[in-house]
């Protein structure tokens, strides 16, 4: 029959913004937004008014003033006469710093604990059980202050060392000093945009490492060719080694490479690189708190891949190493980098606690002694959250990307 | 079959070898080495090289451990010298923990500077949460009990701040204000808009009459009637908050809050309406991007900006409100990846039945979703109770902010490891508790396999 004719159209009701599901999302969304803008109205509004009321402004000139403070530990070249950015510079640099070696030391020290968490071995697993339940469930800000405080009250002073024999290595209740390598013929500095300094030896020394591993790799990759094509893998363990070690060894000796150690003069030593207590502190207890995670994560992602697919892939012969890199692996790691990547940022974000012990990382610049100086909280605190929020939303992004590519296709 | 078998020999013809047995042989025992605790040391703890040497270095490290551990703290530590103070602890044990700050400072420990005549309304205030908590923890409590949970954020907060009766009273009828508009208020709308978009107006109104009852009402009628009927507590101010107290204000604030404000924030981020979307995500990533220091200054130092000037936002109340946004965000992805593990097949169940959204969100989705996040959730609600030292970086005297003070006073001064560890120990003990709690329910919740 006549199916085809149009339904009967009804004249649109004010109730069909609502209770009709064709316009119901529109509804919201606008009320929604509406809403949104109504409160950043207000909350600008209210900001204008307190600032104006203060006699402040909202600008970031403050940013290229003199800083009129010393940091302690600093990368690029830096004194009290610089500016507040180039302060801010260095506290990014900083927390950069500790957040790359402390993810390094956190993984090692996750897998390590994450395995032998799993040990047949009763008295190491339920060791590593206590270790990991302790660590995370304290504060992380507790254990920074308690490992700050081991070194600072275990540890002699550097005026304890006075007529010892110092080796390369002197551990002092400030700091430690490790051997700095110097070079007889350095190359010199060079400037990177009136910004900062980077040593032409040290550039040289990382072209010449890269372009030595990259050709190791090209020799791999050759070897593997040859290996396809022929059925026989030429040896090239000697010459890859070789092609490594040598003109990097070349390259260092030509340089006048050498080691300076600390040495004490007077109250204390001078020369060797020297890290501070507050930087070894925030590395082991961020280190250990955050391994005491990814132990977790390892062990969870190791268990979660059934035994039934080391068994099959037993069944099909392949062998132990085997299974392990090509069916356990890959299907533990899916599990596993996520949460590790995501214990990566809180490593990242956890460094902020720097500002308690003294560290000047980011918070410590920027959100501490310049924004008490200046009394600009809006424009600092602004500034740091933004490059939190940069740091972390580019290592979420990776994650995304990462989880996109390994995850199980479905419907 | 059995008439062709063979007649068994007779006995007196197995007898007559003398290497045949005439019985049987009774089992002999297994080697020594093969049972009991001997066999369980040899395969757990020293089945190879590899783990013999980890057996013996662990042994090593607790023998270290406990070593150093056992006789500093129980058998040489001093709790009630003659003059307390550090120096009488030494010149009692000079290798024992001094445990006699702890003696001392205990109730400052507990309690911040609370009134000491007031201790009774914080440690009521306790009482009363735990008593709250029990039907939300647990199935066995009367239902009826819930009501006292709804009232309970009022009741806390008049017990801890004190002040006139009137303001948590009135913040309570909130609710009841805004029913008696939507029920009496819902005729006249429906008169104007008719029933269908009159039904809806009338809730927003009911709604709308909630909030203005917050923001306008209580300030004024507590006033008026503070005047006619004064009743209340001495208030206490914020200032004089601290130690476990305010630990548990700020986690307990954080935890209740977090939990509904994460999960609107997950269906917000997982909703197929654009601008909402937007808008959870943007909150979400910004509140996880940012460390919870800056937060925290943002708190202290910024968020009045944001206010109408003149308003005096309680430092306490600033510290719950980003602490609540900070752990919602976490809340929202942990509750979102519950909803995502959920098979596609359920959402479509939902619908099939004609549900609506919320509906099918509440009935279906989320009892699901949440059950398999809870791990996550409980986690997440550590996390945010560890957090909460962090206001001592903004000069709040919870327990690890009080350690200042502490060792500022002469007596105590150049003490160490005793406040730490006490300090470490009961957030330890918290926190362990807490998630020793997921696992029971972890447990209790679990329906596959049984």
């Amino acid at each position: 029959m006549a199916t085809t004719s149009a339904p009967p159209s009804e004249p649109f009701r004010l109730s069909q913004l609502i209770n009709d599901t064709r316009y119901r999302g529109a509804t919201i969304q606008i009320v929604a937004l509406i809403l949104l803008m109504l409160t950043f109205a207000w909350l600008v509004d209210n900001t204008i008014q307190n600032l104006e009321a203060l006699g402040k402004d909202f600008n970031f000139s403050f940013l290229w003033t003199s800083a009129g403070y010393d940091v302690n530990q600093r990368l690029i070249e830096y004194d009290s006469q610089s500016s507040h950015a180039r302060a801010a510079m260095l506290g990014i640099l900083n927390t950069l710093i500790l957040a790359v070696v402390g993810c390094v030391t956190a993984t090692v020290i996750g897998v390590f604990v994450g395995v032998l968490r799993l040990s047949n071995n009763w008295i190491v697993s339920r060791l590593m059980t206590v270790f990991i339940e302790v660590m995370r469930n304290v504060p992380v800000l507790i254990w920074i202050l308690i490992v700050v405080a081991v070194v600072n009250e275990s540890l002699p002073t550097p005026r304890s060392f006075k007529g010892e024999e110092t080796g390369a290595f002197v551990l002092t209740n400030r700091g430690a000093y490790f051997p700095e390598p110097l070079f007889t013929n350095s190359l010199g500095d060079i400037d990177v945009g009136g910004l900062f300094l980077v040593s032409n030896d040290f550039l040289m020394f990382v072209a010449v490492l890269g372009l030595s591993i990259w050709g190791a790799g090209k020799m791999s990759e050759w070897a593997t060719k040859r290996q396809n094509e022929t059925g026989v893998r030429p040896q090239i363990l000697l010459p890859q080694l070789a092609l490594i070690v040598l003109p990097t060894a070349i390259l260092l000796f030509s340089l006048g490479f050498y080691l300076g150690y600390a040495e004490l003069k007077g109250f204390n030593f001078k020369g060797g690189t020297f890290v501070r207590d507050s930087f070894i502190g925030l590395w082991i207890a961020l280190s250990l708190y955050t391994g005491a995670f990814i132990a977790e994560n390892v062990r969870a992602g190791v268990q979660a891949v059934s035994r039934g697919q080391s068994e099959a892939s037993a069944a099909l012969g392949v062998t132990p190493g085997r299974t392990m890199s090509l069916v356990v692996l890959p299907q533990a790691l899916r599990i596993i980098i996520p949460p590790l990547i995501s214990q990566y940022l809180n490593l990242t974000k956890n460094t902020s606690l720097a500002i308690a012990v003294g560290y000047m990382d980011a918070t410590g610049t920027l959100g501490g002694i310049t924004l008490n100086q200046t009394g600009r909280e809006m424009e600092c605190l602004l500034l740091l959250m933004a490059f939190y929020l940069v740091v972390s939303l580019s290592v979420s992004g990776v994650l995304n990307w990462y989880n996109e590519r390994v995850k199980l296709k479905e419907r | 079959m059995s008439e062709t078998q063979t007649a068994p020999p007779p006995a007196s013809a197995a007898r007559s070898h003398a290497f045949v047995a005439s019985g049987d042989i009774p089992p002999s025992p297994p080697p020594a080495s093969e049972v009991g605790p001997v066999r369980w040391v040899r395969e757990n703890l020293f089945s190879g090289w590899v783990n013999s040497i980890l057996t013996l270095l662990s042994l090593l490290a607790m023998y270290g451990l406990l070593s150093a551990l056992v006789p500093w703290l129980f058998l040489n530590s001093v709790w009630s010298p003659d003059p307390m103070s550090l120096n009488g602890c030494r010149e009692v044990n000079a290798h024992g923990a001094c445990l006699a700050v702890i003696n001392e400072r205990w109730l400052q420990f507990v309690f911040g500077f609370y009134p000491a005549e007031q201790y009774w309304r914080p440690t009521l205030a306790f009482g009363l949460m735990i008593v709250a908590l029990w039907p939300v923890l647990f199935d066995s409590a009367p239902r009826p009990m819930l009501w006292l949970t709804a009232a309970y954020p009022a009741i806390g907060y008049w017990l801890v701040w004190g002040g006139s009766v009137w303001g948590p009273a009135l913040a309570l009828a909130a609710p009841a204000a805004g029913y008696f508009v939507w029920l009496y208020g819902g005729v006249l709308i429906n008169r104007i808009w008719g029933e269908d978009f009159g039904a809806i107006m009338s809730l927003v109104a009911g709604g709308l009459a909630m909030v203005l009852w917050w923001m306008f009402a209580v300030v004024l009628l507590d006033g008026v009637i503070s005047d006619v009927l004064p009743l209340g507590l001495e208030p206490v101010e914020s200032s004089k908050l601290g130690g476990f107290l305010l630990s548990m204000i700020i986690g307990a604030t954080g935890i209740a809050a977090s939990l509904p404000l994460g999960i609107l924030l997950a269906l917000g981020r997982q909703s197929s309406l654009f601008i909402v979307k937007a808008i959870c995500v943007a909150f979400i990533e910004c509140m996880r991007g940012v460390p919870l220091i800056t937060l925290l200054f943002v708190a202290s130092t910024l968020l009045n900006y944001f206010l109408p000037p003149g308003t005096e936002f309680d430092v306490i109340l600033r510290v719950c409100i980003m602490v609540t946004f900070f752990a919602s965000a976490y809340m929202a992805e942990v509750i979102r990846g519950g909803l995502a593990s959920l098979p596609k097949g359920q959402y479509e169940a939902g619908d099939a039945m004609g549900l609506d959204y919320w509906k099918s969100m509440r009935l279906i989705i989320l009892p699901q979703a949440l059950k398999v996040s809870i791990p996550a959730i409980v986690n997440t609600f550590i996390g945010l109770f560890k957090d909460t030292v962090l206001v001592s970086q903004i000069s709040l005297f919870d327990p690890l902010g009080l350690l200042n003070p502490i060792r500022a006073d002469a007596a105590w001064n150049g003490i160490v490891w005793e406040l730490y560890g006490f300090v470490a120990l009961f957030f330890f003990v918290f926190c362990f508790g807490m998630s020793r709690y997921s696992m029971y329910l972890e447990r209790k919740l679990k329906t596959d396999h049984r």
